[in-house]
């Protein structure tokens, strides 16, 4: 059996993001980037699986030249080879998703595991369009699974509102999304990272997988949020204070 | 000699003809073995930090083991040992990344250095089969047994005996070993004692043998958690095939383990300056005083500036020795079978730069300890924030594995028997020396890239050859003991090398990429800029010591000395501005 992992580089969420002068991206200069915390989840959950199911583990991620790095991390992690694929533009979550479902299928894997979202965009769409592309069944966000007895599917925790814990039986090919709590991701290995370099990385091209699949959405302009304006400070007696609060919660904030 | 490394050359070839390995080449993979030992650090020890330092039974042990499952103290061990058979380079990004738990810091720098390479360069083939996969993998945790009560620096002064039993089986050693770190767990111990009272020897030891105990644990002044006992031999019953190397020869193999500790403790404690440089970083861009950040002042930024300058400095000379080691060993038979004992011999012909690399970057270390605390103000002096501990912590860099100042002694003491061995020619250099101080030195070529601070550091270690010189004449055999002339003229020879290294580093960025170099270039120069004219001073008061305060003896060597290192005007400040700003900008040196 084959098992595939989906992960993105992502900044790491403590870096301060610095927009490039036509707003159209991030300065990479000082950015410090990583595998989406929440595709460790992932990756920990394939490789927990490679030896009981005696799968081979490939990792994929569409992606520039360094996300390169991530991959040999999930390669260091103890997946078995790496797939990355290159796209010439930015590519929304609809042809992303439409990329990897193809390199998936050829791949031959029945089960793929994913963060439930990056941590950059938020977006949490391409596990789901994974799905689609590929009329696979598809449960997130997972917080505890198990192989069934036969090897032949696999038991699905996710929370749902309420408090109340859904639980999905699923049989294989499947997407699983991976949140928090699933499991505890493991360290790369000092001798897990050398080992990498010489595990295989292969690079296919968007366009070659997408075949005419044009992305649904453009990217025009990042914004930062505005900067908190300035606090008012209010002097005066306590009567005059009190009416002037009340003058602008009343007439400019119209809370009251 | 085979592997072609001869230290202390530094001081006789002029900047930037030897090729020094530089951080900025270090592979991604190395660069990933970093990234784990920080992750490590950051993931597992520092969130357990309460519990070390209050030596909660079991932790730091435990942490340490899932050190060794990691693999991180595997890198130096050869592979047919189940290590990973990397060199210094790969030892030094572990050191580095590793740093951050003071307490943890120093026990896993001493079970890869000093506990585990007496076995790699002196074991018999026995001896490693059996303790160095244990100690690669963690599975034994190791320690150093070499100082005792009245043997500090006088290292060799160990009253510890070891006899061998009537029937050549066993050697039984009585006496106590003292500030013995790791020695409340460890399982393996190398132990010092002298065979019969008389010859220097090294024995490896287990804690479960017969008659091996140790003492409770020493009250410290930082490192609460690392373990600091004595340890107890009381008929300590050694079976005869554990003396490590040959009996009267324990001298090499604790010399030469404590040359590896002293560049290991220098990339350890340059880790630990980057941390401190982050911690600050983040303080003054919070802290708000005057209406301002502290980041924004002046001072601050000269500060911040001066930190990240020490660890460009630190970088420089560490990463230097771990590739001109790893370089010796490439030109090694890998399969010879005297192949660990030449490597032992590598690391001898480096003693100056590992010593160079413990004295400048523990002290490094404790100047940006103290910068901490002082740019924290009230807050520094106060348990509840870091700086309080960095100042405590770092203290004991600058006094084990050698003080300082024995460190210092050896950097004269070792140039000065390579000269009398004629392993350096620094008779005809001083002759040059002398002839250009009477024609003046070469003008410096402007069309080479920075000519005149190449000339500068080439005129520095004129310098210290000139000093040394008249030392050495003046003085006599009788120079050993004076220490004083030894220790300015180690000052000089560190600063020859720091500077040295550093340049090197900065030409060959250069030729990679002049707009990339820029700032470690402002770095270098504002190193020199401030060093030198200290430098010279130093130099100066030397010489007057000399000539015992006698102004007609003094006259010539002062006017020799005037004529080094003529004052280039430099705007110290502004350097030191744009270098903040980078930092500031960027949060951190970065690794």
């Amino acid at each position: 059996m084959k098992i595939g992992v989906l992960v993105k580089q992502v900044p790491d969420t403590a870096t301060k993001i610095v927009l490039t002068a036509n707003g159209r991206g991030i300065e990479e200069g000082n950015v410090k980037w990583v595998m989406n915390p929440y595709d460790e989840y992932a990756v920990e959950a394939a490789l927990r699986l490679q030896g009981p199911l005696s799968a081979e583990v490939v990792v994929f991620s569409l992606g520039p030249a360094r996300a390169v790095e991530t991959l040999r991390m999930a390669l260091a992690m103890g997946c078995d080879r790496a797939v990355r694929i290159h796209a010439e533009t930015p590519l929304d979550a609809f042809a992303t998703g439409n990329a990897l479902a193809v390199a998936i299928a050829a791949s031959g894997c029945e089960l793929v595991f994913g963060g439930k979202q990056a941590v950059d965009d938020d977006a949490g769409q391409v596990l789901q369009i994974v799905a689609e592309v590929l009329h696979w069944p598809v449960v997130s966000v997972a917080n505890q699974l198990h192989v069934h007895a036969g090897n032949d599917g696999i038991t699905v925790h996710r929370p749902a509102a309420g408090g109340v814990t859904e639980v999905v039986e699923l049989g294989f090919p499947a997407v699983i999304g991976c949140d928090k709590g699933l499991n505890t991701p493991r360290y790369p290995s000092l001798p897990g990272i050398m080992k990498a370099k010489q595990k295989p990385l292969t690079e296919q091209q968007s366009r070659d997988l997408l075949g005419g699949v044009s992305p649904h959405v453009v990217l025009q302009q990042f914004s930062l949020p505005p900067d908190r304006p300035a606090g008012r400070k209010i002097t005066g007696d306590p009567e005059n204070v009190a009416q002037q609060l009340v003058d602008w919660l009343h007439n400019e904030i119209k809370v009251i | 000699m085979t592997h072609g490394v001869q230290g202390g050359r530094f001081l006789v070839r002029p900047v930037g003809e030897a090729d020094p390995f530089i951080p900025e080449e270090l592979s991604p993979e190395l660069q990933q073995l970093r990234g784990l030992a920080i992750d490590f650090v950051e993931g597992e020890v520092i969130p357990r930090d309460d519990d070390i330092e209050a030596q909660t039974p079991g932790v730091l042990p435990t942490l340490l083991k899932k050190a060794g499952e990691l693999g991180l103290m595997m890198v130096e061990v050869p592979e047919a040992f189940g290590g990973l058979g990397l060199g210094k380079i790969a030892a030094t990004v572990v050191a580095e990344g590793a740093a951050g738990q003071g307490s943890f810091t120093a026990a896993l720098m001493c079970q890869t250095g000093i506990a585990t390479m007496p076995v790699l360069y002196f074991g018999t083939c026995e001896q490693q089969e059996k303790y160095l996969s244990k100690l690669a993998t963690g599975e034994f945790l190791g320690a150093y047994a070499l100082t005792e009560a009245g043997a500090g620096s006088d290292a060799l002064a160990a009253r510890t005996k070891a006899v061998k039993t009537p029937d050549g089986k066993w050697y039984l050693l009585n006496g106590e070993k003292q500030f013995i770190t790791n020695g409340g767990f460890a399982d393996l111990m190398t132990v010092f004692a002298k065979v019969d009272g008389e010859h220097f020897s090294a024995f490896l030891v287990e804690r479960t043998m017969p008659g091996v105990s140790h003492g409770p644990e020493e009250k410290k002044m930082g490192i609460y958690g690392s373990s600091t006992v004595p340890l107890i031999l009381q008929d300590a019953k050694v079976p005869a095939a554990n003396l490590l190397g040959e009996v009267g020869k324990g001298h090499q193999i604790a010399f030469a383990s404590l040359n590896i500790g002293r560049w290991k403790l220098g990339a350890a404690t340059m880790g630990q300056c980057k941390r401190i440089l982050r911690r600050v970083v983040q303080y003054v861009k919070e802290r708000h005083q005057f209406g301002e950040p502290l980041a924004a002042f002046e001072l601050t930024q000269q500060k911040i500036a001066e930190m990240a300058i020490k660890i460009f400095l630190c970088e420089s000379i560490v990463y230097r020795y771990a590739g001109e080691i790893d370089r010796g060993v490439a030109a090694l038979d890998p399969a010879g079978a005297t192949h660990f004992r030449e490597r032992a011999k590598i690391n001898e012909a480096l003693a100056i730069e590992a010593s160079i690399s413990k004295v400048f970057c523990s002290e490094s270390l404790f100047e940006c300890a103290d910068e901490a605390v002082q740019l924290f103000g009230g807050y520094g002096y106060l348990r509840e924030y870091r700086p309080e501990r960095y100042y405590r912590d770092n203290r004991i860099n600058r006094i084990w594995e050698g003080t300082n100042e024995i460190n210092r002694f050896l950097i004269p003491g070792t140039l000065m028997k390579r000269m009398a061995k004629g392993g350096i020619d620094f008779l005809t250099e001083l002759t040059t020396i002398l002839g250009e101080l009477k024609s003046g030195f070469a003008t410096v070529d402007p069309a080479v890239p920075l000519a005149v601070w190449q000339d500068q550091v080439n005129q520095l270690k004129k310098l210290v050859i000139y000093v040394g010189g008249v030392a050495v004449n003046v003085y006599g055999p009788d120079i050993q003991q004076r220490q004083q002339i030894l220790h300015d003229m180690a000052d000089l020879a560190i600063a020859a090398y720091v500077a040295d290294s550093a340049l090197a580093r900065v030409l060959k960025l250069h030729r990679r990429d002049a707009a990339a170099a820029q700032l470690p270039l402002c770095m270098v120069t504002a190193y020199l800029a401030r060093r030198l004219p200290e430098l010279k001073m130093l130099a100066n008061q030397a010489v007057a010591n000399i000539a015992a305060g006698d102004a007609e003896k003094y006259r010539p060597y002062g006017k020799a000395v005037g004529k080094f290192l003529h004052y280039l005007p430099f705007d110290l400040v502004a350097a030191r501005r744009d270098i903040a700003a980078v930092i500031l900008a960027r949060g951190e040196y970065g690794w």
